[in-house]
Protein backbone atom coordinates (compact mmCIF):
# COMPACT_ATOMS: atom_id res chain seq x y z
CA UNK A 1 0.00 0.00 0.00
CA UNK A 2 1.32 3.47 -1.16
CA UNK A 3 1.68 5.22 2.26
CA UNK A 4 1.46 8.53 0.27
CA UNK A 5 -2.45 8.07 -0.30
CA UNK A 6 -4.87 9.50 1.87
CA UNK A 7 -8.93 8.55 0.80
CA UNK A 8 -9.83 7.55 -2.35
CA UNK A 9 -12.55 8.94 -4.39
CA UNK A 10 -12.24 11.81 -3.11
CA UNK A 11 -10.52 15.32 -4.77
CA UNK A 12 -12.37 17.36 -6.91
CA UNK A 13 -9.38 17.44 -9.31
CA UNK A 14 -10.76 17.47 -12.97
CA UNK A 15 -9.07 17.79 -16.63
CA UNK A 16 -9.96 18.27 -19.85
CA UNK A 17 -7.46 17.14 -22.20
CA UNK A 18 -8.88 18.84 -25.22
CA UNK A 19 -7.66 22.38 -23.61
CA UNK A 20 -3.91 20.71 -22.94
CA UNK A 21 -1.30 22.25 -24.88
CA UNK A 22 1.77 20.25 -23.41
CA UNK A 23 3.39 22.66 -21.71
CA UNK A 24 4.35 20.21 -18.35
CA UNK A 25 3.83 22.70 -15.82
CA UNK A 26 1.34 20.24 -14.10
CA UNK A 27 4.04 17.63 -14.35
CA UNK A 28 6.56 20.06 -12.97
CA UNK A 29 4.37 21.67 -10.36
CA UNK A 30 2.71 18.34 -8.77
CA UNK A 31 3.80 17.23 -5.48
CA UNK A 32 2.56 14.30 -5.43
CA UNK A 33 3.43 13.07 -9.07
CA UNK A 34 -0.26 12.64 -9.91
CA UNK A 35 0.72 13.53 -14.09
CA UNK A 36 2.35 12.31 -16.81
CA UNK A 37 2.91 13.39 -20.53
CA UNK A 38 1.73 11.36 -22.82
CA UNK A 39 2.06 11.99 -26.48
CA UNK A 40 2.65 15.70 -26.04
CA UNK A 41 -0.60 15.73 -23.49
CA UNK A 42 -0.92 15.24 -19.59
CA UNK A 43 -2.46 12.51 -18.25
CA UNK A 44 -3.55 11.80 -14.77
CA UNK A 45 -1.80 8.54 -13.41
CA UNK A 46 -3.28 8.88 -10.21
CA UNK A 47 -6.24 10.71 -8.77
CA UNK A 48 -6.11 9.55 -5.42
CA UNK A 49 -2.54 10.92 -4.47
CA UNK A 50 -3.79 14.55 -5.58
CA UNK A 51 -3.88 16.69 -2.09
CA UNK A 52 -6.17 19.59 -3.52
CA UNK A 53 -2.92 22.34 -3.17
CA UNK A 54 -3.79 23.68 -6.62
CA UNK A 55 -0.59 24.41 -7.67
CA UNK A 56 -1.61 22.86 -11.49
CA UNK A 57 -4.56 24.77 -11.94
CA UNK A 58 -3.28 28.46 -11.43
CA UNK A 59 -0.30 27.35 -13.42
CA UNK A 60 -2.28 25.63 -16.24
CA UNK A 61 -2.35 28.65 -18.97
CA UNK A 62 -5.12 26.94 -20.92
CA UNK A 63 -7.48 26.22 -17.70
CA UNK A 64 -7.82 22.45 -18.48
CA UNK A 65 -6.99 22.00 -14.81
CA UNK A 66 -10.13 22.59 -12.06
CA UNK A 67 -9.49 21.74 -8.72
CA UNK A 68 -10.85 22.56 -5.42
CA UNK A 69 -8.02 24.23 -3.51
CA UNK A 70 -8.02 23.61 0.09
CA UNK A 71 -5.98 22.83 2.95
CA UNK A 72 -6.22 18.93 3.93
CA UNK A 73 -6.49 20.18 8.18
CA UNK A 74 -8.84 19.46 10.61
CA UNK A 75 -7.88 21.78 13.03
CA UNK A 76 -8.55 24.62 10.15
CA UNK A 77 -11.90 23.36 9.37
CA UNK A 78 -12.89 23.05 13.01
CA UNK A 79 -11.72 26.79 13.09
CA UNK A 80 -13.56 27.69 9.59
CA UNK A 81 -16.69 25.64 10.97
CA UNK A 82 -16.71 27.93 14.22
CA UNK A 83 -15.48 31.17 12.12
CA UNK A 84 -17.93 30.64 9.43
CA UNK A 85 -15.48 30.52 6.85
CA UNK A 86 -13.86 28.91 4.69
CA UNK A 87 -11.01 26.51 6.26
CA UNK A 88 -7.50 28.37 6.09
CA UNK A 89 -4.17 28.48 8.00
CA UNK A 90 -5.09 31.35 9.53
CA UNK A 91 -5.58 30.27 13.01
CA UNK A 92 -4.95 33.77 14.40
CA UNK A 93 -2.25 35.57 14.92
CA UNK A 94 -1.27 34.15 18.85
CA UNK A 95 -1.89 30.65 18.22
CA UNK A 96 0.70 27.92 16.50
CA UNK A 97 0.07 26.68 13.21
CA UNK A 98 1.48 25.90 9.60
CA UNK B 1 25.18 37.80 9.66
CA UNK B 2 26.73 35.98 7.08
CA UNK B 3 23.89 37.84 4.64
CA UNK B 4 23.79 41.32 4.10
CA UNK B 5 20.62 43.10 2.72
CA UNK B 6 21.22 45.05 -0.19
CA UNK B 7 20.19 48.64 0.88
CA UNK B 8 23.01 47.92 3.27
CA UNK B 9 25.16 46.10 1.07
CA UNK B 10 28.77 44.84 2.91
CA UNK B 11 31.40 43.40 0.73
CA UNK B 12 32.86 41.03 3.18
CA UNK B 13 29.67 38.61 3.76
CA UNK B 14 30.73 34.78 1.72
CA UNK B 15 29.68 32.14 3.82
CA UNK B 16 25.97 30.06 4.16
CA UNK B 17 27.31 28.84 7.59
CA UNK B 18 24.75 29.17 10.16
CA UNK B 19 26.05 30.94 13.23
CA UNK B 20 24.94 29.70 17.01
CA UNK B 21 22.55 31.80 17.05
CA UNK B 22 21.05 30.38 13.86
CA UNK B 23 21.48 26.82 15.07
CA UNK B 24 19.63 27.57 18.46
CA UNK B 25 17.03 29.53 16.60
CA UNK B 26 16.33 26.40 14.59
CA UNK B 27 15.93 23.99 17.63
CA UNK B 28 13.36 26.52 19.11
CA UNK B 29 10.97 26.85 16.56
CA UNK B 30 11.29 23.03 15.88
CA UNK B 31 10.13 23.37 19.60
CA UNK B 32 7.20 25.73 18.80
CA UNK B 33 8.64 28.33 20.51
CA UNK B 34 8.31 31.69 19.39
CA UNK B 35 7.67 30.00 16.27
CA UNK B 36 5.45 33.12 14.63
CA UNK B 37 7.77 35.36 15.30
CA UNK B 38 10.79 34.16 13.49
CA UNK B 39 10.92 36.28 10.37
CA UNK B 40 13.41 38.57 8.69
CA UNK B 41 12.72 41.41 6.65
CA UNK B 42 12.04 40.83 2.86
CA UNK B 43 13.57 42.05 0.05
CA UNK B 44 16.62 41.07 -1.93
CA UNK B 45 19.74 39.43 -0.23
CA UNK B 46 22.95 38.24 -2.08
CA UNK B 47 24.99 35.14 -0.65
CA UNK B 48 28.60 35.22 -1.86
CA UNK B 49 29.58 37.77 -4.46
CA UNK B 50 26.45 37.66 -6.75
CA UNK B 51 26.96 39.23 -10.44
CA UNK B 52 24.75 40.04 -13.06
CA UNK B 53 24.10 36.65 -14.20
CA UNK B 54 23.91 34.74 -10.73
CA UNK B 55 20.97 32.76 -10.42
CA UNK B 56 17.83 34.46 -8.49
CA UNK B 57 16.64 32.42 -5.84
CA UNK B 58 12.95 33.19 -4.09
CA UNK B 59 12.32 32.20 -0.41
CA UNK B 60 9.72 33.08 2.39
CA UNK B 61 10.27 35.54 5.46
CA UNK B 62 9.85 32.26 7.84
CA UNK B 63 13.67 32.54 8.76
CA UNK B 64 14.02 28.94 9.14
CA UNK B 65 13.00 28.41 5.25
CA UNK B 66 15.43 31.06 4.45
CA UNK B 67 18.43 29.59 6.66
CA UNK B 68 17.69 25.94 5.00
CA UNK B 69 18.18 28.00 1.64
CA UNK B 70 21.30 29.55 2.40
CA UNK B 71 22.66 26.97 4.38
CA UNK B 72 22.11 24.51 1.08
CA UNK B 73 23.34 27.11 -1.50
CA UNK B 74 26.68 27.32 0.44
CA UNK B 75 29.70 27.40 -2.20
CA UNK B 76 27.16 29.35 -4.51
CA UNK B 77 27.17 32.87 -5.47
CA UNK B 78 23.39 34.28 -5.44
CA UNK B 79 20.57 36.19 -4.96
CA UNK B 80 17.73 35.66 -2.98
CA UNK B 81 14.50 37.11 -3.18
CA UNK B 82 12.89 36.86 0.27
CA UNK B 83 9.12 37.48 -0.30
CA UNK B 84 6.84 38.94 3.05
CA UNK B 85 5.13 35.62 4.29
CA UNK B 86 4.54 36.79 7.56
CA UNK B 87 7.19 34.53 9.15
CA UNK B 88 5.37 31.53 7.02
CA UNK B 89 7.04 29.03 5.57
CA UNK B 90 6.71 28.31 1.65
CA UNK B 91 4.29 25.97 1.30
CA UNK B 92 1.81 27.07 3.92
CA UNK B 93 2.28 30.65 2.75
CA UNK B 94 1.40 29.53 -1.00
CA UNK B 95 -1.60 27.92 0.10
CA UNK B 96 -2.69 31.02 1.84
CA UNK B 97 -1.66 33.04 -1.25
CA UNK B 98 0.68 35.69 0.38
CA UNK B 99 3.76 33.45 -0.78
CA UNK B 100 2.11 34.41 -4.72
CA UNK B 101 2.11 36.01 -7.86
CA UNK B 102 1.15 39.30 -6.77
CA UNK B 103 3.81 39.44 -4.13
CA UNK B 104 6.72 37.94 -5.94
CA UNK B 105 5.59 40.90 -8.91
CA UNK B 106 5.60 43.67 -5.90
CA UNK B 107 8.92 42.46 -4.42
CA UNK B 108 10.56 42.41 -8.30
CA UNK B 109 9.27 46.10 -8.97
CA UNK B 110 10.56 47.11 -5.29
CA UNK B 111 13.63 45.31 -4.92
CA UNK B 112 14.86 46.79 -7.91
CA UNK B 113 15.89 43.18 -9.02
CA UNK B 114 16.03 43.91 -12.78
CA UNK B 115 19.04 46.31 -12.03
CA UNK B 116 20.89 43.76 -10.81
CA UNK B 117 20.53 40.97 -13.36
CA UNK B 118 20.87 40.61 -16.22
CA UNK B 119 18.87 37.99 -17.54
CA UNK B 120 15.03 37.20 -16.63
CA UNK B 121 14.92 34.37 -14.62
CA UNK B 122 13.74 33.27 -11.10
CA UNK B 123 14.10 29.62 -9.29
CA UNK B 124 10.81 29.38 -7.01
CA UNK B 125 10.78 26.30 -5.01
CA UNK B 126 8.13 23.91 -6.12
CA UNK B 127 6.02 24.24 -2.76
CA UNK B 128 5.99 27.79 -3.58
CA UNK B 129 3.26 26.75 -6.65
CA UNK B 130 0.03 26.91 -5.23
CA UNK B 131 0.44 30.35 -4.79
CA UNK B 132 2.54 31.17 -7.86
CA UNK B 133 1.57 31.45 -11.05
CA UNK B 134 4.46 31.20 -13.76
CA UNK B 135 2.81 33.05 -16.69
CA UNK B 136 1.06 35.75 -15.08
CA UNK B 137 4.51 36.48 -13.39
CA UNK B 138 6.20 36.34 -16.56
CA UNK B 139 3.27 38.66 -18.18
CA UNK B 140 3.69 40.91 -15.34
CA UNK B 141 6.99 41.75 -14.85
CA UNK B 142 8.52 39.48 -17.45
CA UNK B 143 10.88 37.16 -15.58
CA UNK B 144 10.40 33.13 -16.08
CA UNK B 145 9.71 31.54 -13.36
CA UNK B 146 11.17 27.89 -12.88
CA UNK B 147 9.95 25.42 -10.78
CA UNK B 148 12.94 24.25 -8.66
CA UNK B 149 13.01 20.96 -6.02
CA UNK B 150 10.66 20.13 -3.37
CA UNK B 151 13.36 20.61 -0.75
CA UNK B 152 16.74 22.74 -0.71
CA UNK B 153 18.93 20.42 -0.12
CA UNK B 154 18.82 19.04 -3.62
CA UNK B 155 18.92 22.53 -5.52
CA UNK B 156 22.38 21.86 -6.38
CA UNK B 157 21.72 18.40 -8.13
CA UNK B 158 19.29 20.49 -9.67
CA UNK B 159 21.66 23.07 -10.91
CA UNK B 160 23.99 20.25 -11.73
CA UNK B 161 21.41 18.42 -14.26
CA UNK B 162 21.00 21.92 -16.20
CA UNK B 163 17.64 23.12 -13.89
CA UNK B 164 15.92 19.76 -14.23
CA UNK B 165 14.27 17.66 -11.29
CA UNK B 166 13.43 14.04 -11.70
CA UNK B 167 10.45 12.47 -9.76
CA UNK B 168 12.04 12.23 -6.66
CA UNK B 169 13.34 15.42 -6.18
CA UNK B 170 9.54 17.07 -7.53
CA UNK B 171 7.86 14.94 -4.73
CA UNK B 172 6.77 15.78 -1.24
CA UNK B 173 8.24 12.89 1.31
CA UNK B 174 7.02 12.45 4.36
CA UNK B 175 9.10 9.94 6.06
CA UNK B 176 9.68 9.15 10.08
CA UNK B 177 12.44 11.84 10.43
CA UNK B 178 9.75 14.45 9.02
CA UNK B 179 7.04 13.15 11.04
CA UNK B 180 9.40 12.71 14.72
CA UNK B 181 10.44 16.84 14.14
CA UNK B 182 6.82 17.71 13.76
CA UNK B 183 6.29 15.91 17.02
CA UNK B 184 6.96 18.56 18.84
CA UNK B 185 4.71 21.34 17.57
CA UNK B 186 1.98 18.97 17.38
CA UNK B 187 2.42 18.48 21.43
CA UNK B 188 2.66 22.18 22.11
CA UNK B 189 -0.23 22.79 19.97
CA UNK B 190 -3.24 20.80 21.89
CA UNK B 191 -1.39 22.06 25.17
CA UNK B 192 -4.34 23.76 26.20
CA UNK B 193 -7.30 21.13 25.40
CA UNK B 194 -4.69 18.75 27.55
CA UNK B 195 -4.76 21.08 30.68
CA UNK B 196 -8.94 21.49 30.60
CA UNK B 197 -8.98 17.42 30.30
CA UNK B 198 -6.54 17.44 33.36
CA UNK B 199 -8.65 20.10 35.44
CA UNK B 200 -12.24 18.18 34.44
CA UNK B 201 -11.26 14.53 35.27
CA UNK B 202 -9.12 15.47 38.05
CA UNK B 203 -11.98 17.13 39.57
CA UNK B 204 -14.73 14.53 38.28
CA UNK B 205 -12.05 11.99 40.18
CA UNK B 206 -13.63 13.46 43.55
CA UNK B 207 -17.13 12.36 42.99
CA UNK B 208 -17.99 9.30 44.83
CA UNK B 209 -20.82 7.09 46.08
CA UNK B 210 -21.70 9.44 49.27
CA UNK B 211 -21.46 12.93 47.63
CA UNK B 212 -18.27 14.65 47.21
CA UNK B 213 -14.38 14.47 48.26
CA UNK B 214 -11.65 16.91 47.52
CA UNK B 215 -9.17 14.45 49.28
CA UNK B 216 -10.44 11.71 46.86
CA UNK B 217 -8.85 13.93 44.20
CA UNK B 218 -5.36 12.75 44.92
CA UNK B 219 -5.67 9.53 45.32
CA UNK B 220 -7.80 8.83 42.40
CA UNK B 221 -6.40 12.21 40.28
CA UNK B 222 -3.03 10.38 39.37
CA UNK B 223 -5.38 7.59 37.37
CA UNK B 224 -6.93 10.32 35.27
CA UNK B 225 -3.50 12.38 34.46
CA UNK B 226 -1.70 8.68 33.67
CA UNK B 227 -4.40 7.90 30.88
CA UNK B 228 -4.94 11.51 30.01
CA UNK B 229 -1.24 11.92 29.13
CA UNK B 230 -0.92 8.61 27.39
CA UNK B 231 -3.25 9.51 25.26
CA UNK B 232 -2.27 12.64 24.17
CA UNK B 233 0.61 11.02 23.37
CA UNK B 234 -0.09 8.55 21.43
CA UNK B 235 -2.67 10.65 19.46
CA UNK B 236 0.44 13.33 19.12
CA UNK B 237 3.75 11.46 18.80
CA UNK B 238 3.23 7.63 18.69
CA UNK B 239 0.63 8.11 16.00
CA UNK B 240 2.14 10.53 13.69
CA UNK B 241 5.16 8.03 14.41
CA UNK B 242 4.02 4.99 13.39
CA UNK B 243 1.64 6.70 10.69
CA UNK B 244 2.26 4.48 7.88
CA UNK B 245 2.05 1.36 10.19
CA UNK B 246 -1.10 1.84 11.39
CA UNK B 247 -4.74 0.72 9.74
CA UNK B 248 -6.97 2.72 8.06
CA UNK B 249 -6.28 5.35 5.49
CA UNK B 250 -8.33 8.18 8.04
CA UNK B 251 -6.06 9.45 10.71
CA UNK B 252 -8.65 9.71 13.11
CA UNK B 253 -9.18 5.99 12.71
CA UNK B 254 -5.47 5.19 13.21
CA UNK B 255 -5.61 7.41 16.19
CA UNK B 256 -8.27 5.20 17.61
CA UNK B 257 -6.59 1.91 17.36
CA UNK B 258 -3.22 3.59 18.21
CA UNK B 259 -5.58 5.13 21.78
CA UNK B 260 -7.11 1.62 22.65
CA UNK B 261 -3.39 0.10 22.45
CA UNK B 262 -1.91 2.00 24.59
CA UNK B 263 -5.17 2.66 27.27
CA UNK B 264 -5.61 -1.15 26.94
CA UNK B 265 -1.58 -1.34 28.12
CA UNK B 266 -2.01 0.77 30.85
CA UNK B 267 -4.69 -0.75 32.23
CA UNK B 268 -2.96 -4.05 32.00
CA UNK B 269 0.29 -1.83 33.81
CA UNK B 270 -1.59 -0.30 36.34
CA UNK B 271 -4.87 -1.40 37.50
CA UNK B 272 -5.71 -5.21 36.59
CA UNK B 273 -8.33 -6.78 37.78
CA UNK B 274 -9.78 -2.69 38.71
CA UNK B 275 -13.05 -1.84 38.63
CA UNK B 276 -14.42 -2.58 35.36
CA UNK B 277 -16.90 0.30 34.66
CA UNK B 278 -13.85 2.40 35.15
CA UNK B 279 -11.39 0.49 32.60
CA UNK B 280 -13.93 0.54 30.35
CA UNK B 281 -14.78 4.37 30.23
CA UNK B 282 -10.91 5.28 30.22
CA UNK B 283 -10.65 2.79 27.13
CA UNK B 284 -13.19 4.64 25.51
CA UNK B 285 -11.90 8.32 26.41
CA UNK B 286 -8.51 7.65 25.37
CA UNK B 287 -9.34 6.25 21.73
CA UNK B 288 -11.45 9.35 21.38
CA UNK B 289 -8.53 11.46 22.76
CA UNK B 290 -6.08 10.26 20.81
CA UNK B 291 -8.55 9.72 17.37
CA UNK B 292 -9.05 13.55 17.73
CA UNK B 293 -5.28 14.74 18.11
CA UNK B 294 -4.00 12.42 15.37
CA UNK B 295 -6.99 13.96 13.25
CA UNK B 296 -5.57 17.24 13.52
CA UNK B 297 -2.29 15.91 12.30
CA UNK B 298 -3.62 15.99 8.87
CA UNK B 299 -2.92 19.46 8.94
CA UNK B 300 1.31 18.62 9.06
CA UNK B 301 0.77 15.70 6.97
CA UNK B 302 2.28 16.57 3.16
CA UNK B 303 -0.74 14.38 1.55
CA UNK B 304 -4.30 15.28 2.98
CA UNK B 305 -6.18 16.88 1.01
CA UNK B 306 -9.63 19.11 2.39
CA UNK B 307 -12.19 16.87 0.55
CA UNK B 308 -10.72 13.80 1.92
CA UNK B 309 -10.52 15.59 5.59
CA UNK B 310 -13.95 16.67 5.52
CA UNK B 311 -15.20 13.34 4.70
CA UNK B 312 -13.52 11.95 7.50
CA UNK B 313 -14.55 14.49 10.07
CA UNK B 314 -17.86 13.34 8.90
CA UNK B 315 -17.45 10.09 10.70
CA UNK B 316 -14.90 10.54 13.13
CA UNK B 317 -15.96 13.81 15.40
CA UNK B 318 -19.55 12.58 16.22
CA UNK B 319 -17.80 9.26 17.25
CA UNK B 320 -14.91 11.21 19.01
CA UNK B 321 -17.57 13.24 20.88
CA UNK B 322 -19.76 10.05 21.84
CA UNK B 323 -16.82 8.17 23.01
CA UNK B 324 -16.08 10.58 25.26
CA UNK B 325 -20.00 11.05 26.51
CA UNK B 326 -20.37 7.57 26.80
CA UNK B 327 -16.47 6.93 28.57
CA UNK B 328 -17.55 10.41 31.15
CA UNK B 329 -21.02 8.56 31.86
CA UNK B 330 -19.43 5.40 32.67
CA UNK B 331 -16.69 6.93 34.65
CA UNK B 332 -19.03 8.50 37.03
CA UNK B 333 -21.24 5.40 36.88
CA UNK B 334 -18.13 3.66 38.41
CA UNK B 335 -17.77 6.08 41.01
CA UNK B 336 -21.14 6.04 42.46
CA UNK B 337 -20.84 2.26 42.32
Amino acid sequence: MDSQIYLKNVSTLEYDSSLCIGCKMCVEVCPHNVFRMVDKKSEIIDRDKCMECGACEINCSPGALKVKQGVGCAAAVISGFFKGTEPNCDCGTNTNCC
Amino acid sequence: MDFTKLSLVSPTLTSSTWSRADRWGAVRVRSSIGRNHYQLAPGLYKLGKPGSDSDVFVSANYKLSFDILRRELKGLDAWILVLQTYGVNVWCAAGKGTFGTDEIIRQIKDTGLGSYVSHKRLIVPQLGAPGVSAHKVKKSSGFSVKFGPVRAEDIKDYIAAGYKKDELTRSVQFNFKDRILLAPVEVMNSLKYLILALIFFGLLSGIHRGGYSFPLILEEGPIAIIFLLTAYLTGAVFTPALLPWLPFRHFGGKGLIAGFLTSGLMILLIAPGSQAFGMIAWLLISGAVSSFLAMNFTGASTYTGLSGVRKEMRFFVPLQIALTVIGITLLIISKLN
